[in-house]
């Protein structure tokens, strides 16, 4: 099996975020990037799916600043091959970047039915799970989000995945391959991977570098304005004895016409 | 007995038999004086007995597949009672439990998540790195942060994260501050470019993590000029006494404590308020067993007016480990799916027996965790946990 791993990088919500001055996006000299967190489930899940069925691992990112990290954990996790997609496009919704992952795919990554493409499921820029589903699109294949388990029968060259739906039911679906599959958690939580590990990574694995040009990628959704979340009303806190604040609950409910 | 950096630089399981320690390793008696001193010795497949008597037959992979050296706190306890004086807990068990954790099927989820923290962040907490200096706006005295003046400075103070973040280290910080300035100490700090000095990352046997904690600090702390490095943080005094110096980086550090007894006859004066305090001390296993400072808490305690010390029936270099060493904070949730009683838990019950008022401590891990027991065992409302620079400050106070 060849699995394909499609990976970006999101802000990190540990450091304070800060609006940029031009209002509609986060002030680039205050984040720090990381990995998505559904991401790093789906580098998980390739590399447990091919510790069982064998096969390889490649792991294809977004250019962003610490991306060269993330990318060499993947190779310490497990993954053969790290590429990293460099270009002009710019602060890119899910659907843009569908339209890049689909690109590099047509022009460096022949599909043929040994071909499993996974992705993270929902991350925070991604909060409808859309992604994989535009890519499906655009690939014309089957996509499904929101996975927690996959399995591979190599016999028939058919997935078993299941899905979690809202209220706490599951869905199980069967699909050919190949297909593009959405992971919302791997089977296991992200393996730890000693730092000397990654750090000889680091000085003897390379991340190679593809170019994808700006034409024909779509701008998606654009952004009129960012702002912080603001208060609409306020818990007011009612001080004195009990008899006091009994007074002035009543006063209260009289006032909106409760009493 | 604190072993010779040069005799174990590069030293492996594979080749330790070609080091003194290895000759030292072969003189071992069997007495198990070393399992009988381990606070965990007894959940242990193989207590470092056992461990000698694997790696003597070539059977060392075996404790590797097992959970032994998770439990092991770096307690120093078995290496200081060692007849041989073999260095059990500088070298032999850090290598053991280092290829414990490449071996291990699964990484405790507590431990991983501060380990990979410690090596994105900076601090095991997960805390952004810009708001390591932020408890600094709440000091009642002015602290010099380094990148904003770089001047040279005599004392450079290294704060460490669990003192930087945690609110009650916070408090130490800040009556740290106050007697430093009290006594015309010049210092500085690191503000937000101090990471983890990384002590828990070496002994919870990450050594690519403690390397690559030590690499940022050593470049961080070259750019600036000081005489000498204090800190609180007995872990980080430690990590520079012994890692740091391995990678020819010897500053003169000393711990908090001892520092301020350098200047007792000139803070003395300042100790006017009455503490009426009965205040008994816990030993911690790196200040006291691994670096000898036995007396030095216990003559500035006394030092205070008012103040009342009680000793524990374990003490100096008997003392009990508060089980957060070795990567011990993050493994709680472990010791307990283990049915593992924490040791804080053991080691409050021996404070509430002495009937003090105050257990006072000099480890940033130790307020945490004894506050945490003392509300386990129900008796919070009747003794305080307080770090010594706390009692000091607190004395200073008209």
């Amino acid at each position: 099996m060849k699995f394909i791993v499609f990976l970006k990088m999101v802000p990190d919500v540990i450091e304070e975020l800060k609006i940029a001055d031009d209002g509609k996006t986060l002030d680039s000299n205050w984040i720090r990037m990381k990995l998505s967190e559904c991401d790093e489930n789906a580098v998980e899940e390739a590399v447990i799916l091919k510790e069982k069925f064998g096969g390889t691992v490649t792991a294809v990112a977004l250019d962003a600043p610490e991306l060269d990290d993330a990318l060499f954990n993947a190779l310490a996790k497990g993954a053969d091959k790290a590429v990293k997609i460099v270009g002009e496009w710019k602060d890119v919704r899910s659907p843009a970047i569908a339209e890049i992952f689909a690109k590099y795919l047509r022009d460096n990554y022949p599909i043929d039915n040994q071909t499993l493409i996974l992705s993270g499921s929902q991350s925070i820029d991604d909060i409808e799970g859309e992604l994989v589903y535009y890519l499906g699109e655009l690939l014309n294949l089957p996509a499904f989000g929101v996975i927690t388990h996959v399995d591979y029968d190599a016999g028939q060259n058919r997935i078993s995945l299941v899905k979690e739906f809202a209220g706490g039911l599951r869905g199980e679906f069967e699909s050919e391959v190949p297909a593009v599959i959405g992971i919302q958690a791997a089977e296991k939580p992200p393996r730890y991977i000693p730092i000397a590990k990654i750090r000889a990574i680091m000085k003897s694995a390379s991340i190679e570098e593809v170019e994808i040009p700006l034409d024909g990628i779509p701008s998606g959704a654009v952004i009129d304005k960012l702002f912080e979340p603001e208060t609409s009303g306020k818990a007011e806190m009612l001080e004195g004895s009990t008899d006091e604040i009994i007074e002035k609950l009543i006063g209260i409910f009289s006032d909106k016409g409760i009493i | 007995m604190i072993v010779e950096l040069d005799a174990i630089r590069g030293v492996t399981l594979d080749t330790i038999y070609d080091s003194s320690e290895g000759t030292l390793i072969q003189t071992c008696i069997q007495c198990g004086t070393c399992a009988g001193a381990c606070p965990y010795g007894e959940y242990m497949d193989y207590p470092p007995r056992r461990i000698i008597k694997m790696l003597q037959h070539g059977l060392i992979d075996k404790v590797f597949n097992t959970d032994s050296m998770l439990k092991c706190v770096n307690c120093y306890a078995c290496m200081m009672k060692c007849p041989r004086e073999i260095h059990l807990t500088e070298v032999l068990l850090q290598l053991v439990k280092e290829q414990t954790v490449i071996k291990l099927p699964v990484v405790p989820p507590e431990l991983q998540k501060a380990l990979e923290n410690n090596y994105r962040y900076g601090n095991p907490m997960g805390e952004s790195g810009r708001k390591r200096a932020n408890w600094v706006q709440t000091s009642t005295v002015p602290i010099r942060i380094l990148s904003q003046n770089p001047e040279p400075v005599d004392v450079l103070w290294f704060v460490e994260s669990y003192p930087a973040y945690h609110p009650r280290g916070q408090d130490t910080c800040r009556a740290i501050a106050k007697i430093l300035s009290a006594l015309d100490v010049d210092f500085a700090i690191l503000g937000n470019e101090e990471k983890s000095a990384g002590e828990c990352g070496l002994l919870s046997w990450e050594s690519g993590l403690a390397e690559a904690l030590v690499d940022y600090n050593m470049a961080i702390l070259s750019k600036y000029k000081f005489n000498r490095i204090i800190t609180s943080d007995p872990h980080a005094l430690d990590a520079f006494n012994f890692r740091y110096k391995m990678y020819g980086f010897k500053p003169n550090v000393t711990h908090i404590v001892p520092f301020v007894m350098q200047y007792l006859d000139k803070l003395k004066p300042m100790l006017r308020k009455t503490l009426g305090y009965s205040v008994t001390y816990h030993d911690s296993c790196c200040l006291g067993r691994h670096n000898n400072y036995y007396e030095e808490p216990r003559t500035l305690l006394k030092s205070i007016q008012g103040v009342k010390l009680i000793e524990m029936v374990h003490n100096r270099i008997n003392s009990i480990c508060c089980g957060g060493g070795g990567g011990g904070m993050w493994l709680d949730t472990y010791f307990k799916s283990q049915n593992m009683e924490r040791l804080s838990d053991i080691r409050i019950r021996e404070a509430i027996d002495t009937g003090a008022d105050v257990l006072a401590v000099v480890c940033p891990y130790e307020i945490p965790r004894f506050e945490d027991a003392l509300k386990v065992a129900g008796y919070d409302k009747k003794m305080a946990v307080k770090d010594i620079m706390e009692l000091v400050c607190e004395a200073m106070e008209d």
